[in-house]
């Protein structure tokens, strides 16, 4: 298989080109039969592992779709959201801002020393004394190290450099929430998970705890776990990070949008950390 | 990366008139008034032969903005010219035109894939023509489903 | 290896902004599609794709090639407002 590594400017189009010897067209019959037997086994080799043990309840939202959006996750060669992973693993090496310093001058390579980072996010920041989620992390990483301007919070940059990582966390399991630090912002995520608001009156839970797995219209709900962010949403036809999801419900029940990397939004995103411990990581991955 | 913010996309009713725009912006790329025409136009005089191609997409779609398709075709006993092109037809998004592929030339098989946008539940429909004056079609019902709830900001 | 089929697939990352939404403002937001892609090796056509407003944002497209000779593989996407985009590999046939 050929893969195409792009090099351009960093705001380039970006753009992918596989190259693959095409078995399926293979004259032999058997050829044809053994390689849909391999890749049905394969298929079922992540589907183990992607989905909870038996007695666990929990369900990713992967359980909650389709079957040719979950084929458009597993494949990385038509997964939307590796765009995006192809421009942070750019972004990871390219020299920016004031210092002209880039990621891996601290960090080296981002598949050893970024191994399940996403997994172990909202964490707490020694400098400003919460948590931050990975995205406000790289936004705080990129304006202190490398001099990068404040204003491109929740940028297209920053998100293309948390997708990278997502992939570095792929199949990892979500670690639970232990530093003592952070407990009032879990505490403050259970409570908002539970509470209800906006203008529908509902809470997280009133969907994604009572009803998983009934319909919303012709939508199944699922439970709500950050088993893939950031996702590439079908609905939004771009990626996005976990605050905008949560924006999202936000939005859809008329309550009032919480802002980007504020107390409220990082205490429910730790509660959701919590809520899906054990569960394993996904990479970047598409939902409806 | 797009640096425009995108917003959802919602499926109109079935009583909605999709409203094209001023003019077609491709003096060259004349869209058809309707299916029936956009099928008629590509398919001329050719003679219509059963079997040949197929149009494989998922019978429910979670969301209509992106649906996978494929489209594979194949020689039989009894027909084995050349591809000359290959176009996907829509009954019911606002344009009815999806995708016309021309593959390389002196090939009688093929297969190609891509993702479409899909308004509503409606029939799709593609279409091959070959060098013989020949065409094959297949055509598919999809069920399209919404997210039921709409978000204000993507 | 000579004569083998291969199986190619191309992403790109664009809007293809239909040319039917409205913002939230009430304002028709103006198409801006990919309208062609092109596939070359030394300079012949092997594969070329009208794409329509129907085609999904960020455009995927997958197709297949006989490998009978080595060559300079060209991609190229042309759409609204003068988009241009060109991407080039080299591919070696034994």
């Amino acid at each position: 298989m050929i893969s195409l590594g792009l090099r351009g400017s960093l705001r380039c189009r970006l753009s992918r080109i596989l190259i693959q010897r095409d078995s399926f067209k293979w004259h032999a019959l058997m050829a044809v039969f053994l390689t849909c037997v391999f890749s049905c086994s394969q298929a079922q080799t992540v589907h183990s592992l992607l989905t909870a043990k038996p007695q666990d309840a929990r369900l990713s939202g992967f359980e909650f779709m389709g079957e040719s959006t979950r084929a458009l996750q597993l494949d990385a060669s038509q997964n939307p959201a590796m765009l995006s992973v192809r421009e942070g693993e750019q972004l990871w090496s390219a020299r920016i801002g004031s210092k002209q310093a880039a990621c891996q001058d601290c960090h080296g390579n981002a598949n050893e020393s970024m191994r399940g980072i996403a997994s172990r996010y909202p964490a707490w920041d020694g400098a400003i004394k919460r948590p931050v989620s990975l995205s406000h992390r790289i936004n705080l990483c990129r304006s202190r190290y490398l001099g990068m301007d404040q204003s491109l919070i929740e940028g297209p940059a920053t998100l293309a450099l948390e997708a990278y990582l997502a992939l570095q966390s792929k199949a990892d399991r979500i670690t639970s929430v232990d530093d003592p630090n952070v407990l009032p912002w879990l505490e403050n995520g259970h409570r908002l998970f539970e509470k209800r608001i906006g203008q529908i009156a509902l809470s997280c839970a009133d969907c994604h705890e009572h009803r998983a797995g009934s319909r919303l219209g012709a939508s199944v709900i699922p439970q709500a776990h950050p088993t893939a962010y950031p996702v590439y949403r079908l609905q939004w036809q771009s990626l996005g990070a976990l605050s905008r999801r949560i924006r999202g419900c936000f939005s859809g029940i008329r309550a009032e949008l919480p802002e980007p990397y504020s107390d409220p939004m990082v205490s429910l995103e730790l509660y959701l950390r919590q809520r899906a411990a054990g569960m394993p990581h996904e990479g970047p991955g598409v939902r409806p | 990366m797009t640096t425009q913010p995108l917003r959802s996309q919602t499926a109109p009713s079935k009583d909605a008139q999709f409203t094209l725009p001023d003019h077609s912006p491709d003096a060259d790329r004349p869209l058809a008034s309707s299916y029936e025409d956009a099928i008629k136009r590509f398919r001329g005089p050719r003679n219509l032969i059963p079997g040949r191609i197929k149009l494989n997409i998922a019978v429910l779609i979670d969301n209509g903005n992106t649906v996978p398709i494929s489209i594979a075709v194949i020689p039989t006993p009894h027909s084995l010219s050349n591809i000359e092109s290959i176009a996907v037809f829509s009954e019911r998004n606002p344009q009815h035109e999806v995708i016309r592929l021309t593959v390389e030339p002196g090939h009688s098989s093929t297969e190609v894939a891509s993702r479409i946008r899909l308004a509503t539940s409606q029939k799709l429909i593609a279409i091959a023509n070959f060098e013989d004056n020949t065409c094959c079609s297949d055509e598919v019902d999809v069920i399209v489903t919404l997210a039921a709830c709409l978000e204000g900001e993507g | 290896m000579r004569g083998a089929l291969i199986r190619i697939r191309v992403s790109i990352s664009h809007p293809m902004e239909t040319g039917y939404r409205r913002s939230s403002e009430g304002e028709r937001l103006s198409r801006n599609i990919i309208k062609k892609f092109s596939c070359m090796l030394n300079g012949d056509l092997i594969f070329s794709a009208d794409l329509y407003p129907a085609i999904s944002a960020n455009p995927y497209l997958s197709f297949q090639h006989r490998a009978a000779r080595s060559g300079e593989l060209t991609f190229l996407w042309e759409g609204d407002g003068g988009f241009k985009h060109v991407e080039r590999v080299i591919m070696s046939v034994q």
